[in-house]
C-alpha cells in the first residue's frame, strides 16, 4: 500500500513547524483577520435558525449511520453511476487514484486539465503525479490558483490562500500572470480587480481544454449523483464544459437519499463561509445527453480510510464535511496558521484525520496540536467530538512510546509514571506534597513560580505556576471535618 | 487490478463494521431524528417579501411584473443594455420582445455562448430562506452551460413556485432528482480574498430575477 496524505510523511514535526509560524507577524495578522471575519458571519449565520442543532444532530445521524453501511450505500452509488452512463473506478491508495486518472487523461491524448478545488487530489499528490507525466494540471478556484502561482501550500481546507493577504496577491499575480495580454494595466490591491484578473485569465482555458477534474461534496447513493457546493462558477466550467470529466471522491462523501440533501445543503454554507447559501451547488448523475461531458468518471478513494473506519474510537472522524467551522475557531490554528501542520487537512480535524489515514506512523506530534478548549466540537455541524479523539490519540502514542526502550526511559514518561504512583496512595501523596512544599521554596518569587530548571522550564517559559499552598485543600477538608 | 481494489476496499469495509444486520439498514435509516423544520411558516405575502430581501442581501436584483411579461422583459433589457440573448429551445415566444435579438440554443458552440450579451431563463422553483433559485437542465430551462458562460442572467420565476425552505425544495425537486440541477444564489462570487465576498468571477456577474 502506498497511503499518502499529501506531504505529511516527511512534514517537521509541529512543534517545530509552529515556532516557525510564529515568528512570522504578516501571517499571524492575515490568518487572524480572515478567521475573526468567518467565524462571525458563520455564528450569524447559524444563530438566526433555530433548529440549527436539530440540523446538527441530524447530520451527525445521518453520517454515523451511512458509515454503518457504507459498503451498501458504495454499492447502490456504484450501480447507479454505472446505470446513468458513469464509469466508477477503485482505488486502494493515492498511487492508484493517480494511475487511474492519468491513464484516462493519456487515453485521450490530454495535455491540459482543468481542476476545481479539491483537497483529495491534494492528498493523493495528482498534481505531481500528473506533471510527471507531462499533463498540466490548471487550477481554477481563485485561491488555489494563487496558492498554485506563487508556488505555496495550502493552509485552510474551504480557503486555500487565507495565509495571504491582497497585497500578497497582487504580487503574485503582476509577476505571474500574462497582465499585459490580457489587456490589464495597473493591478491594484482592489479585490474585484484581482478577481477580474482570474476571470480573464481562466477564460479561454474553460472554453478550450477538454478534460475537467473534479473533488466531491457528496456522493449520493441513491441516485448516483455527484454534488459540487461552490461560488465562483468555476466548477460548473470545469464539469460542464470539458467533453471528459473525472470525479474524485473518498469513500467517506456518501450520503444515503437525496433527501438527505436538504440537512447537508444547510450545515455545510453556513458553517464554511457563513452564508446562507453559497452561489452555485451542482448536482448531476452520471451523463446527460446534450448537457455536458459525453464521459464521465468517478474514482471513489480509500487510501487509508478503510483503516480508520475499523478503528472504533476516531472512526467519527469521517463524519467530515469539509466545511473548516473547527480551524477558523481553534486558538492553536489563529497562531499558528495552517502550514505548521504539515498536511492537506490543517487545524482540529487535519490534527485527527492526518495522523488515522497513515496508521499513526506519521504525524504523530498533531494530536497533541491543541488545547482540548471544546471549541472545534461546539462548532462542528456534523457534531464530531474532536477533544475525545485527540485524547484517544495521545493515548495511543503514548502507549506505543511505551514499548519502545527510549520511550521507557524518556523523562516525561518516566515523570508521569512516578505521578502516577503519587497519585495512587494518599499517604505517598501527603509525603510528596510536604517535600514539593519544601523544594520549591527557592522558585518562589513575589508569590508565583516564574521560572524552572531543566526540563520543567516547558512549562514556566510562557506562564507562571502558582506555588503549593500552605494548606492543602485535602488538610482543609480534614480539619473541617474534625472541627464540626 | 481495478476490481480487486473493489473487493478489497469492500470487504476492509465490512470487517471494520462487523455487522451483518444489513436487514436493519433500512429500519435504521427511517430512526434518524429529523426535528429540524421541513415545513415553512409564513403566508404568501411575507415569503415573497423574504425572498425578496434575500435576493438582494446576495446582490441579485428582483423585479415585480406589470402583467404583461412581454413588455417587463424589454423594459429590463433595455434598462442592462442587453440586446442579443440566448433562450432556451423551448422557452415561450409571446413573452419576447421584438426590441432585442433572442437565440434559441440548438447546440450553440461554447464560443457562441460567449459571444452574447445573457441568457433568459425560467426556473423550477425558488428558495425564500437562502435567496437561491433552482435551475434543472431541460428543452425549457437550457443546458448548463448556457446559464453559465453568458455574463448576464435574467431569470423569470412564478411567485407560486418559491418556497420557503430548503427541505420545501429538496422534496419537491424529488421527482426530477436525476437531472442536472443547479441551485444558483446570487451573481458568481468569491470570499479567497480576505474572506471578503466579492460578486463576479467566472459565472454571470449580474443576476436579474423577474417575478411574475
Amino acid at each position: 500500500m502506498s497511503i499518502h496524505v499529501g506531504n505529511a510523511e516527511t512534514a517537521r514535526p509541529f512543534p517545530d513547524a509552529a515556532r516557525a509560524a510564529l515568528d512570522d507577524a504578516q501571517l499571524r495578522t492575515n490568518v487572524r483577520n480572515a478567521t475573526n471575519i468567518i467565524q462571525a458571519k458563520r455564528n450569524n449565520m447559524t444563530a438566526e435558525l433555530a433548529d440549527w442543532e436539530a440540523l446538527r444532530n441530524a447530520a451527525h445521524a445521518i453520517k454515523t449511520h451511512t458509515l454503518r453501511y457504507l459498503d451498501v450505500y458504495l454499492e447502490q452509488f456504484e450501480a447507479n453511476v454505472t446505470r446513468e452512463g458513469g464509469k466508477v473506478h477503485w482505488a486502494a491508495d493515492a498511487d492508484e487514484a493517480n494511475q487511474i486518472i492519468a491513464r484516462i487523461i493519456a487515453d485521450r491524448g490530454g495535455k491540459e486539465v482543468i481542476k476545481v478545488k479539491t483537497m483529495t487530489s491534494n492528498e493523493v499528490r495528482l498534481n505531481e503525479c500528473l506533471e510527471a507525466q507531462g499533463i498540466t494540471p490548471i487550477e481554477t478556484d481563485l485561491a488555489d490558483l494563487i496558492v498554485q502561482l506563487g508556488n505555496q501550500d495550502p493552509s485552510h481546507i474551504v480557503v486555500p490562500a487565507l495565509h495571504i493577504n491582497r497585497t500578497q496577491i497582487r504580487d503574485i499575480f503582476r509577476s505571474k500572470l500574462p497582465l499585459h495580454e490580457l489587456g490589464i494595466e495597473d493591478l491594484t490591491d482592489d479585490p474585484s480587480q484581482l478577481a477580474e484578473a482570474a476571470r480573464l485569465y481562466l477564460r479561454h482555458k474553460f472554453l478550450t481544454v477538454d478534460i475537467g477534474i473534479s473533488g466531491a461534496n457528496f456522493a449520493v447513493a441513491d441516485t448516483g449523483a455527484i454534488v459540487l457546493v461552490e461560488s465562483e462558477g468555476n466548477g460548473r466550467m470545469c464539469l460542464t464544459l470539458p467533453d471528459v470529466l473525472i470525479t474524485l471522491v473518498g469513500i467517506e462523501k456518501i450520503v444515503p437519499t437525496f433527501r438527505d440533501l436538504e440537512v447537508f445543503l444547510q450545515a455545510l454554507p453556513r458553517s464554511a463561509t457563513g452564508e446562507r447559501m453559497n452561489p452555485y451547488n451542482s448536482i448531476w448523475t452520471g451523463i446527460a445527453p446534450g448537457d455536458g461531458p459525453t464521459e464521465f468518471h468517478v474514482v471513489l478513494l480509500d487510501n487509508g480510510r478503510t483503516d480508520v473506519l475499523a478503528n472504533g474510537e476516531g472512526r467519527e472522524a469521517l463524519n467530515c464535511i469539509r466545511c473548516g467551522a473547527c480551524l477558523n475557531v481553534c486558538p492553536v490554528y489563529h497562531q499558528t496558521g495552517g502550514h505548521a501542520y504539515g498536511s492537506v487537512y490543517q487545524g482540529p480535524i487535519g490534527a485527527i484525520i492526518t495522523p488515522q489515514l497513515q496508521s499513526l506512523e506519521h504525524s504523530r506530534t498533531l494530536p497533541f496540536a491543541s488545547s482540548l478548549c471544546g471549541a472545534c466540537y461546539d462548532v462542528c455541524p456534523v457534531k464530531i467530538n474532536i477533544p475525545e479523539i485527540l485524547i484517544y490519540l495521545r493515548g495511543q502514542i503514548i502507549r506505543e512510546n511505551q514499548r519502545t526502550v527510549a520511550g521507557k526511559f524518556d523523562l516525561e514518561n518516566m515523570a508521569m509514571q512516578a505521578m502516577a504512583l503519587v497519585f495512587a496512595s494518599s499517604g505517598v501523596m501527603t509525603t510528596a506534597e510536604a517535600i514539593a512544599k519544601l523544594a520549591q521554596n527557592s522558585f518562589v518569587h513575589d508569590g508565583v513560580i516564574d521560572s524552572l530548571p531543566a526540563i520543567l522550564s516547558g512549562w514556566t517559559n510562557s506562564r507562571d505556576l502558582m506555588p503549593i499552598p500552605e494548606q492543602s485543600f485535602r488538610q482543609w477538608w480534614s480539619q473541617r471535618r474534625k472541627e464540626q | 487490478m481495478i476490481s480487486d481494489s473493489r473487493s478489497a476496499i469492500l470487504s476492509r469495509i465490512r470487517a471494520a463494521n462487523k455487522l451483518a444486520a444489513t436487514a436493519e439498514r433500512e429500519r435504521e435509516y427511517g430512526a434518524v431524528a429529523r426535528d429540524y423544520r421541513i415545513q415553512g411558516s409564513l403566508n404568501d405575502a411575507d415569503r415573497l417579501h423574504l425572498f425578496d430581501e434575500r435576493i438582494r442581501h446576495y446582490n441579485g436584483t428582483p423585479f415585480y411584473s406589470t402583467g404583461d411579461i412581454k413588455s417587463d422583459i424589454a423594459a429590463i433589457l433595455a434598462r442592462r443594455s442587453k440586446h442579443t440573448l440566448v433562450i432556451p429551445a423551448e422557452f415561450p415566444s409571446d413573452w419576447l420582445p421584438e426590441e432585442c435579438h433572442f437565440i434559441r440554443d440548438e447546440n450553440l458552440t461554447k464560443q457562441q455562448l460567449d459571444g452574447v450579451d445573457g441568457v433568459l431563463t425560467t426556473c423550477t422553483l425558488a428558495i425564500a430562506l437562502t435567496g437561491t433559485i433552482v435551475v434543472e437542465s431541460s428543452s425549457a430551462q437550457g443546458r448548463r452551460a448556457a446559464t453559465l458562460i453568458p455574463d448576464y442572467h435574467l431569470c423569470v420565476v412564478r411567485q407560486s413556485d418559491i418556497v420557503e425552505l430548503v427541505p420545501e425544495a429538496i422534496r419537491r425537486l424529488e421527482r426530477i432528482k436525476h437531472r442536472p440541477l443547479t441551485f444558483i444564489s446570487g451573481p458568481s462570487a468569491t470570499v479567497d480574498i480576505e474572506m471578503t465576498r466579492v460578486r463576479g468571477v467566472h459565472g454571470p456577474r449580474t443576476l436579474d430575477i423577474l417575478l411574475i
